[in-house]
């Protein structure tokens, strides 16, 4: 079993794939409605039309609140009792789960469990072959950087290396999809930055489609091939940016000129975002 | 109190500790508490045979010495010490195992909680030992009245916390079993039940005093033997030397359970830190 995608990315190339495409997560007119205690309803989603492409990196962001980890749970299979059609390629919700990998902003480990036993979790509860199962959380161990901690436990770990096996522990079973709901939320800064370009690395290995939630305007220009902007009450899609910066992409990248105007671009689409939302 | 419990026992790291111990003082803290005790013992001594007490009232260490090697020399300490350890161990065990199923029945399918929960808590303010006769009437004067109420007395602190352990578990964590489709037997297995352990824990070594307590009292309401037999029977041949011997047992009686618990919970819940 390879890491390495049967499709490379050729260096120094904005993303260009290498089939036609062929969504990976396809939503149509996804809305969702729910009731507060007090009886009010909400509007999280309202029309929610977004096709995330196969191999794409999408970044997704948006103000608190505009519903972004609700769309996010809704693909996960977490979220019922929404309108509208989700496929994940081509097969309907019900076979969700094996398709998808999910990294929360809590690295989520079982602290009883040792590094190993955590990123097989998946493969366990998915009842999936054991002894080929500890073989590739051996070899994602190893693409997180992480090589030799199979045997420590959590607590014996940094924030930012838990985090590293979250994202090992997400991959294990193999899912088409990566899931993010603002993975580096938890970071302090510094061990941020090298995250994404960490995680970078960890997508160009294994051509997997991510879904990225995050806060941070630079973080979704940087890592993303294509950016959401969404708003809030109800959410919406308000914009979609492709981010045609050269790959792979590093430090150097962040103080291009491109992407101070992609950034630029996309702070001025929230600002649209927000203000529409005061005017109503 | 419980979540005082459940956090105290969170924070208790005691190998930490004694890590992170900056200065190393020239006499151990063992050698000082040792030390204190035995001037405790020796002035205590000194003041009974200066003033003449009587050994009715207070006896000297040396009295309760003699009187505790005649009572292990003649057996009657051994074979009363073996049916309170039978009935404290044999009734925690079923307050351990009960109360931790009850809790996780309670915690798992919200019809008990609603239909059995408030009973339980009704009973719980219950002074549990104001039904000792009642069981001994019942169950008899041997050791089963005493597991039942030895059980009674230490359940609630498991049961209580087993629920709040249950209950407490991260939704991350619960979302992620859910997102594999995971069942809620698999997730109460793999997820739930090790995350509520340190609260579980917390409440056995509550019940475990209250397991000995418990004991006791089920003896002095109604028993032909065990420590708090024994204890009854001095006090009316006023041998208040012998009375102080049990004592002395069943204090390290009771050291000896915390000790069995702690190096338990050290092996079981080495990642709490």
């Amino acid at each position: 079993m390879s890491l390495v995608a049967s499709y490379p990315r050729r260096a120094g190339q904005p993303y260009v794939p290498d089939r036609p495409f062929q969504e990976a997560v396809r939503l149509r007119a996804v809305s969702k409605i729910y009731e507060t205690e007090s009886g009010e309803t909400v509007h999280a989603l309202s029309n929610i039309n977004l096709d995330v492409r196969s191999g794409e990196f999408l970044s997704v962001i948006g103000a608190s609140g505009c519903g972004k980890t609700t769309l996010l749970r809704i693909i996960a299979g977490l979220e019922g009792g929404y309108d509208g059609e989700l496929s994940l390629r081509g097969d309907s919700a019900s076979q969700v789960r094996r398709n998808v990998g999910i990294v929360f902003q809590d690295s989520n480990l079982l602290p009883w469990r040792n590094i190993l036993q955590n990123v097989l979790l998946p493969a366990q509860v998915l009842r999936l072959d054991r002894r080929a199962s500890i073989e590739r959380a051996h070899e994602l161990i190893e693409l997180v950087g992480l090589k030799g901690f199979e045997h420590k436990y959590p607590y014996e770990l940094s924030g930012g290396m838990r985090q590293r096996i979250s994202i090992a522990r997400a991959l294990v079973h193999d899912p088409a999809v990566l899931l993010m709901d603002e993975p580096f939320g938890a970071l302090d800064a510094l061990t941020r930055e090298v995250m994404n370009v960490e995680v970078l690395k960890i997508w160009e290995a294994t051509n997997k489609t991510v879904f990225m939630i995050t806060h941070s305007i630079s973080e979704a220009v940087f890592m993303g091939d294509r950016v959401v902007v969404m708003s809030p009450r109800p959410g919406r899609v308000v914009a979609e940016v492709d981010i045609a910066l050269p790959r792979p992409r590093n430090i150097e990248t962040l103080s291009g000129e491109a992407f101070a105007a992609y950034t630029g671009q996309l702070r001025r689409l929230l600002d649209i975002g927000s203000s529409r939302k005061e005017g109503a | 109190m419980q979540i005082e419990q459940a956090q105290s026992a969170t924070i208790a790291a005691p190998t930490r500790s004694r890590k992170n111990r900056p200065i190393r003082p020239f006499v151990s803290d063992t050698a000082i508490s040792v030390l204190g005790f035995l001037a405790l013992v020796s002035i205590w001594e000194g003041a009974v045979s200066a003033f003449q007490v009587p050994d009715f009232v207070l006896p000297a260490p040396s009295a309760i010495v003699t009187s505790l090697f005649q009572g292990l020399a003649s057996g009657v300490f051994v074979r009363n010490f073996l049916v309170t350890g039978f009935q404290t161990v044999a009734g925690f065990l079923v307050a351990a195992l009960v109360g931790t199923a009850l809790g996780a029945l309670v915690a798992q399918f919200a019809i008990v909680e609603r239909v059995v929960y408030p009973w339980l808590v009704a009973l719980q303010t219950l002074p549990k030992i104001a039904i000792a006769p009642l069981i001994i009437i019942w169950a008899g004067y041997g050791i089963g009245s005493k597991v039942i109420i030895v059980a009674l007395v230490a359940i609630f602190p498991v049961l209580v916390n087993t629920i709040m352990g249950l209950k407490s578990c991260d939704r991350g964590k619960l979302d992620l079993m859910r997102s594999l489709g995971a069942g809620r037997w698999e997730t109460f297995r793999v997820v739930q039940l090790p995350n509520a352990l340190p609260f579980i824990f917390a409440g056995l070594n509550v019940a475990i005093v209250m397991a000995i307590l418990g004991s006791i009292v089920g003896e002095f309401v109604g028993s032909k033997s065990g420590l708090g037999n024994l204890i009854l029977e001095a006090n009316f041949q006023f041998d208040v030397a012998r009375i102080f011997a049990v004592l002395v047992l069943l204090g390290l009686f009771g050291v000896l359970l915390s000790q069995i618990m702690g190096f338990v919970q050290r092996r079981l819940l080495f990642w709490n830190k």
